[in-house]
Order: structure tokens, then sequence, then C-alpha cells
């Protein structure tokens, strides 16, 4: 068959994990390449030359950017653990929900790192992540996709892993137990979930990156 | 009626919809929403959002514009056209583009609204670089993706009943200087669909300027 995958991104980017843990879900092998986003490779400006971003996908020298349109793509080019349901109606609420995270949710998170923890911006980020801990409520498993991981659990890949490495960067609380008990719950069941476990960045780097980025006060 | 969309006449947006179901022929009922006063069932079908379009099928709700077309694709999968194509490459094109139109073109047409002086140029050189991405993406083809017409001009297309305005306000030549888009927007246009659901490009123009001039 000869498939040829490659993968051009960095390690640290929660978007490149989304497309990682799908392939690592699908056992589909791939070469990364990794990018230097101040020099992108002439490579990178090839395969995605309307956004010049990472994530990219290549498959048999066919590229696919944007890192939710990879992962629905590599759902419908691998058999395997299938990331969206075959339902009409339960696939519209899935990429509903994985376009909520990404539109609304992460945005308000990055807000409430970016602004050291401001009473504002948390109140905000609360606001979002309460529609995610409702949905887990009603849903009731131990992923957003029930026993098994789907499109919404990986497009939240950022909350489980990303955002507690900004607040022990920062010493600022954003997700917090009481409030948000059963995303708390799902925070760890996701990040020891095999595919997932494979595909994050180690720990210490995020950290490190945040205190970089953000600073201490 | 076992369709009912929730929508707004002149959103771009619930334009998608609407193509959607017309090219599907898909009966439905629409119901008008007054956006300053919002219906308790908009409220109800979209908690998180509180946005049109909704569509409502068999009393369950799906929302966001780009999702409510392949739902409308996946569901009417045995009346033709197929919305999306079938091999998985092409569909991620047409996904790639349906998501351009909604991360650049939108926010970037937006910008030309409000924007003065250096602003202004700056922001009519983003949106002209834009429409140009798409001009390349046509290429010689016929439509966005592939040789039918699809999900990508779909999401495109209302963002045409713009352009009269865009070229008054901001003193451009979209159709002169993108000629393969203006192309495109004619060839679309030839659709029933298309023709008789896009608003009229100078009664946009009309409502811009009251609600900019308030």
């Amino acid at each position: 068959m000869g498939d040829e995958v490659k993968l051009y991104g960095v390690d640290g980017s929660p978007f490149v994990c989304r497309v990682k843990i799908a392939l690592n879900l699908k056992q589909v092998k791939y070469d990364f390449y990794v990018e230097d986003l101040s020099n992108k490779s002439a490579d990178l400006l090839k395969y995605n030359p309307a956004h010049k971003k990472i994530p990219v996908l290549v498959h048999n020298e066919n590229p696919i950017s944007e890192s939710l349109v990879i992962v629905e793509y590599i759902d419908e080019a691998w058999k395997g653990v299938p990331i969206l349901p075959h339902d009409a109606y339960e696939k519209a609420q899935v990429r509903f929900w994985a376009k909520f995270n990404e539109d609304k949710c992460i945005p308000a998170l990055f807000k409430a790192i970016g602004s050291h923890g401001s009473e504002e911006a948390v109140a905000e980020a609360h606001e979002q992540l309460q529609f995610l801990e409702n949905e887990l409520n009603v849903k009731g498993g131990k992923f957003f996709g029930g026993d098994n991981v789907n499109l919404v659990d990986i497009s939240a890949s950022f909350i489980a892993f990303w955002l507690g490495a900004a607040e022990e960067a920062l010493g600022i609380k954003v997700l917090a137990k009481d409030k948000f008990p059963k995303l708390t719950e799902w925070c760890g069941n996701y990040i020891n979930c095999q595919p997932v476990k494979e595909s994050l960045p180690a720990r210490e780097i995020l950290v490190a990156f945040f205190k970089k980025r953000f600073g201490g006060n | 009626m076992d369709v009912i969309l929730l929508d707004f006449w002149i959103s771009v947006f619930g334009v998608r919809v609407r193509i959607a179901l017309a090219e599907k022929g898909v009966e439905y009922e629409y119901r008008e929403e007054d956006l300053q006063n919002k219906s308790p069932l908009l409220l109800e079908m979209n908690p998180v959002n509180k946005k049109i379009p909704v569509l409502i099928h068999k009393g369950k709700p799906v929302c966001e514009s780009n999702i409510i077309v392949q739902y409308i694709d996946e569901t009417w999968h045995d009346k033709s056209p197929s919305l999306l194509p079938s091999d998985p490459y092409l569909r991620a094109q047409a996904r790639f583009w349906a998501d351009f139109v909604d991360k650049k073109i939108y926010e970037s047409a937006k910008k030309i609204w409000t924007a003065k002086g250096e602003d202004l140029e700056a922001a009519k050189k983003e949106y002209m670089d834009l429409l140009k991405v798409l001009e390349g993406q046509l290429g010689e083809k016929p439509y966005l993706v592939g040789e039918s017409f699809g999900f990508a001009d779909i999401a495109m297309i209302p963002f045409s009943s713009w352009f009269y305005a865009l070229n008054q306000i901001g003193n451009m030549k979209i159709e002169e200087e993108c000629p393969k888009l203006a192309a495109w927007v004619e060839r679309c246009m030839k659709r029933e669909s298309v023709s008789k659901t896009l608003p009229d490009p100078h009664k946009f123009h009309e409502l811009l300027m009251m609600r900019l001039n308030k």
C-alpha cells in the first residue's frame, strides 16, 4: 500500500497534539517534522499557503490543514476506532461542541491565562467551562464520547493538559475542582488514556513555556 | 412540520442553510427571529450561543450554519445533489475552505464597515488579499472544490451579497480585481437555490448604512 504520512508541527502545540492523538487512535505511523515557527520551512509554506500555520498533515503528498479538519479527515481515511459517531444528529452535536471549544472556551481560557487570572477573565472562562461541565453531567461517561474518546475530547486537549501547566506556571486557578468536579475527573481520565498519553509533551516544558511567555509577577 | 428553521432574513449564515435546504428540495417552516427580542424557542434550542440559524428537525436542534449544512447533506443523503464530495481528501478540502470563510473572510469584511483612515486601507488590503486566495483556489475550476457546486461554495456565496456595499463604502472594485471570483458568483447565481435566496445587495447596503449611521 505504501501510505506516506507526514505531520508538520511543534511539540508544545495543543493543536498539533490533537492530530497526534487522532493518528495514535487509528494506529497510523507517521513522520514528524519539527518546524521553527520563526523561520518556517519551504515545505510548510508550500503545503499551507493560505494560513502558513501548523499543524499540516500530508498524506501521500496531499496536504490538509486546520487541526479539526485534519482530525475528521483521519477518521474518514483510516478504519479502526471511530472518532466521530455515525448518526448524522450525533455527529452534528459532536461538531458543535468541538467548535465551541475552538471558538469560545479555549479563547476564554487564553484570556484568563494572559491576564494572569483577572477576575473578569476568569469569570468569563468559568461561564464557558460550565457548559462543558453540564455536558459531562448529562452524558455521564468517562469521556465526552462516553466510553471512548471522540472529537470533542480531542478538541479539548488544551483544557486537559495545557491549562494545568499554565495554572502552575502563573500561580492561578481557573479549573477549580469544587466548581468543576466532572471536568476535573475528565482531565484525569483523558490524559491517562494511552493514545493521548503518548502524544502529550512533557509537562515541565509547558510550565517553562508559560512562565517565559507570560512571566511571573 | 418536520423541519423548522429559526433565522434572520439577511443573515449570511442563515442563507447558507436556506441554500442547502433548497438544493435538497426539503420542505420546511421558516420562522423569522427578532434579534432584539429573541424567542423562547430560540433560547431553548440554542442556549449556548443564542444565535440563528437553528435547524429544528423532528424537535431536535442543530446549530452553527456549516454544521447544519453538513447535517442536511448527511440526513437527506438519498436526495441529489451531494453537497460534499465522496472522497475523504476532497471532503477535507471542502471543510477547510468553509472554515477559511468563517475564520478569515467574515472577520475581515466586518473591519471595512468600521475602520477609518489608515486602518481602512489596511482592512481593504487584507480583505482583497483573502479574495485573491479564493481566486487562486478557483483557478480554472468552475467551483471552489472540484467540478460541482457544494459545501465550500455554499459557505462563501452568501458573502457575495456584501460586495456591492464593500465596493461603495471601501471604494473598491472587487469584481474587476477578482474576475474569476466574479465569474464564480455569476455561475452560482444561475442556481435557483442561490438566486432565490441571496439577499439583494442594494438592500443590504441600505440596511448597513442605516446601522452604521445610527
